[in-house]
């Protein structure tokens, strides 16, 4: 069964043309043209299309907090947001810190919507001590190393694991990336929001932005020292913005993303005191959402991610203190990415596509051009449709999105993985 | 006035009192005029009134505190409103437990309205969302605890008849104290200035957009203040790294009888309670003729009176409050 995108615009790595693209059965696109016709055609009229996304920075909660999401529906909520592949965080339960927890999420993605590329711990059970078995990890396809959630605090074993991840490039066969959340613990520990105006008003403890800063500024030198590839998670400050710059014109090899919360919302938020705006790190001030919008449109941040944490409604029914850092992202990126942060339509598809499937090594079958041959992993996008976003909608399990009620431009009309249609007209299929 | 941050008077019920923030002058004054009734009533032989019959008072106390309580069940007692308490140490609640569920609980008792404290900033506004009822703040962790404010701006005027040109230094811990943010925005809203008096690390992080002045030592001002508010000074704040010890902060900032005598003899002090002598204040400053302590906590029952009686109404206009009728009650 043949399956033919009509009437869009592709938008791609290699530009922009107007042809209609057919899906063949073996996963990759058969041919791409004018006047294509298959025995499902799908309507791409008055959209783009564009190769698949590729978030760098979910949490899918499997195995461990499954009252909070799941692998397949994680994935689910990833393809009706267009994405095509998830980086999936680490600090599940047990830890994701040996081949055992890799494989398990390899063999539940496999079952899913999305490619979900599993990322390991660099310490075992994250606890910033003990360096995981990353020669095993990068051996069963591990490319991808982060302590995720807390930052890697001792500035000596940082160094040793950027060190030792430079030998193992060859046999992953792409350099190994470390993947950091900035945050020196010692700075933000009984903080919960961003430190400064609000939190001084608000009466809640705040974590000032130097905790960031800090990490991103040793981890700079450590680069500088070692060759090691880093990769900064969720910048959300203007320092950090400006010394990553710094970094990559001097020729180091870092990259960064930056979420679609960290340039859309300020710590104002806070207000309201409901824990749906409380994140790690935190939502910051107007000056910092500038600096990353900025980030993003000069090339200093490479992708945008969603840095997706579901939690299950309970948990931010606490006050604001005990309840869990973290939001949804995935079925809201593209709209708020579209709509919110000042780049134009074509820069957006690459901070969601090509440039984050680079830097995920994963560019041979995400966000790669559409030409007769490629993998079929892509999304039909409709940039002006509007849509009132509902957490409760959603397909995730948890319904902690900071966007509740907002009506958004942008929305995901098909998404396409390995060939076979998994959102039609908005509904996911599987 | 928004629901939010404010007292709501739509109707009988259903209001809050939720901070300062969102108060006006007016909002303030119509409070402390009526706690000049309810005061008169605390000076009677049986000093109890029938204004809250059959309604019920709850007071909801997640973290410890024994003279808030029961002052506000004091206040309850005095309208005859019955009275039920849920109280958790921050230790015996286990973290996770569901606020709302506690809430829906007490609720559930009858409760009329809710007087809430909890460690947590933002935890009475979280509460007020869920619940139908009236909802009182009694202190949420470092942000507000707006009763405390109005008993000391009630304590402040009844001494000078106006906060009108005042000026009031609070001292002391002023970046976790959620008795000086309630403050500083009650005595400026009634005309004070307010100068904060602190090492620099017990001040908030950021004070952008506050109507204060700052100084870091206490002697250079002592004589040219109306007021002096001390805050509690905790322990904790050595082993964080704020202040050295206690020694040197109470060095640099306890009021001592000699501090006091350099004050103007129409100046007043006063303090939250429970004072750490010593530390804030000495024994002999705090029985000297400008300490206006002791009052604070007898009005604060007064204030209480007044606030539960605005947001429970009684379905009766605030102007027409009959406050004659002395029952004959449970003393």
């Amino acid at each position: 069964m043949s399956v033919v995108l009509r009437g869009g615009r592709i938008i791609d790595s290699e530009g922009e043309r107007t042809l209609d693209v057919e899906l063949g059965e073996d996963g990759r696109i058969a041919a791409v043209g004018t006047g294509l016709s298959g025995d499902v055609n799908l309507d791409a009229s008055g959209c783009v299309i564009s190769p698949g996304f590729v978030d760098l920075h979910a949490h899918l909660r499997e195995p461990g907090l499954e009252e909070a999401e799941t692998i397949q529906t994680g994935a689910r909520g990833g393809s009706l947001g267009g994405y095509t592949a998830l980086v999936a965080m680490p600090n599940t339960d047990p830890t994701t810190d040996c081949v055992a927890v890799v494989e398990q999420v390899r063999a539940l993605g496999g079952r899913s919507t999305c490619e979900i590329i599993p990322t390991a711990a660099m310490t075992m059970g994250r606890d910033g001590v003990d360096m995981a078995p990353m020669g095993e990890l990068v051996d069963a396809g591990v490319g991808i190393f982060t302590d995720d959630g807390t930052g890697l605090q001792d500035p000596r074993l940082m160094r040793r694991i950027m060190e030792y991840s430079t030998g193992l490039g060859r046999r992953l066969g792409r350099p190994v990336v470390l993947a950091q959340h900035c945050e020196v613990s010692a700075l933000s520990a009984g903080g919960h929001m961003h430190e400064g105006e609000w939190s001084s008003r608000l009466g809640i403890p705040g974590q000032p932005a130097e905790a960031e800063e800090l990490m991103v500024m040793r981890d700079i030198a450590l680069v500088r020292m070692t060759g090691a590839h880093l990769h900064f998670q969720h910048l959300s400050t203007a320092s950090s913005v400006a010394m990553v710059r710094g970094a990559k014109a001097a020729g180091l090899p870092v990259t960064a993303e930056a979420t679609t919360h960290h340039f859309t919302l300020t710590d104002a938020a806070c207000a309201s005191y409901d824990p749906v705006f409380k994140v790690h790190p935190p939502l910051r001030t107007d000056v910092d959402v500038r600096a990353i919008r900025e980030g993003l449109a000069d090339g200093t941040i490479d992708a945008i991610a969603t840095d997706h944490a579901p939690h299950a409604p309970h948990m931010k029914e606490l006050p604001f203190d005990q309840a869990p850092p973290g939001m949804l992202g995935l079925e809201t990126a593209f709209a708020l990415a579209l709509g919110e942060s000042g780049l134009d339509l074509p820069e957006v598809l690459a901070l969601l596509s090509w440039r984050p499937a680079a830097i995920a090594g994963v560019a041979d079958r995400h966000g790669a051009p559409l030409v007769p041959g490629a993998p079929a992993n892509l999304c039909v996008l409709d940039p002006d449709e509007t849509w009132t976003v509902s957490g409760a909608a959603m397909a995730s399990l948890s319904s902690n999105t900071p966007y509740e009620g907002r009506t958004l431009r942008g929305r995901v009309r098909h998404t396409i993985r390995a060939g076979v249609p998994v959102v039609v007209d908005g509904e996911a299929l599987l | 006035m928004s629901a939010a941050t404010g007292r709501r008077t739509d109707g009988g019920g259903g209001g809050h009192l939720l901070g300062i923030d969102g108060m006006d002058r007016s909002d303030i004054e119509e409070i402390l005029d009526l706690t000049d009734t309810f005061a008169e009533i605390g000076r009677r032989p049986i000093p109890k009134v029938p204004a809250l019959r059959g309604r019920t008072v709850a007071t909801v106390f997640f973290e410890g505190s024994t003279r808030t309580r029961m002052s506000f069940e004091a206040a309850a007692r005095r309208l005859s409103a019955d009275t039920v308490s849920f109280s958790a140490g921050t230790s015996s609640l286990s973290k996770g437990e569901s606020i709302r569920d506690t809430v829906e609980v007490v609720a559930s008792y009858g409760a009329d309205l809710l007087v809430v404290r909890h460690s947590m900033a933002g935890t009475a506004h979280r509460v007020a969302g869920w619940t139908d009822l009236s909802v009182v703040n009694a202190g949420d962790g470092c942000h507000e605890h707006p009763t405390q404010a109005l008993l000391d701006c009630y304590t402040v005027r009844e001494r000078r008849g106006s906060l009108d040109g005042m000026r009031i230094a609070i001292v002391g811990d002023i970046r976790n104290s959620r008795v000086a943010r309630s403050n500083v925005l009650a005595f400026t809203a009634l005309g004070a200035e307010v100068v904060l008096v602190a090492p620099a690390t017990l001040l908030p992080p950021s004070i952008l957009g506050w109507p204060v002045t700052v100084a870091h030592e206490l002697d250079p001002i002592l004589g040219d203040i109306d007021a002096l508010y001390l805050l509690r000074i905790q322990s904790e704040r050595i082993t964080e790294g704020l202040i050295p010890s206690l020694r040197e902060y109470a060095s640099d900032f306890c009021l001592t009888a000699s501090r006091v005598a350099r004050m103007r003899s129409d100046a007043l002090v006063l303090h939250p309670g429970p004072t750490n002598r010593g530390v804030e204040i000495s024994a002999e400053a705090a029985s000297d003729q400008r300490s206006v302590i002791l009052d604070q906590v007898v009005n604060g029952v007064s204030v209480r009176m007044a606030v539960l009686f605005l947001l429970l109404g009684s379905g009766r206009q605030l102007g027409a409050v009959d406050a004659g009728d002395s029952v004959e009650g449970d003393r």
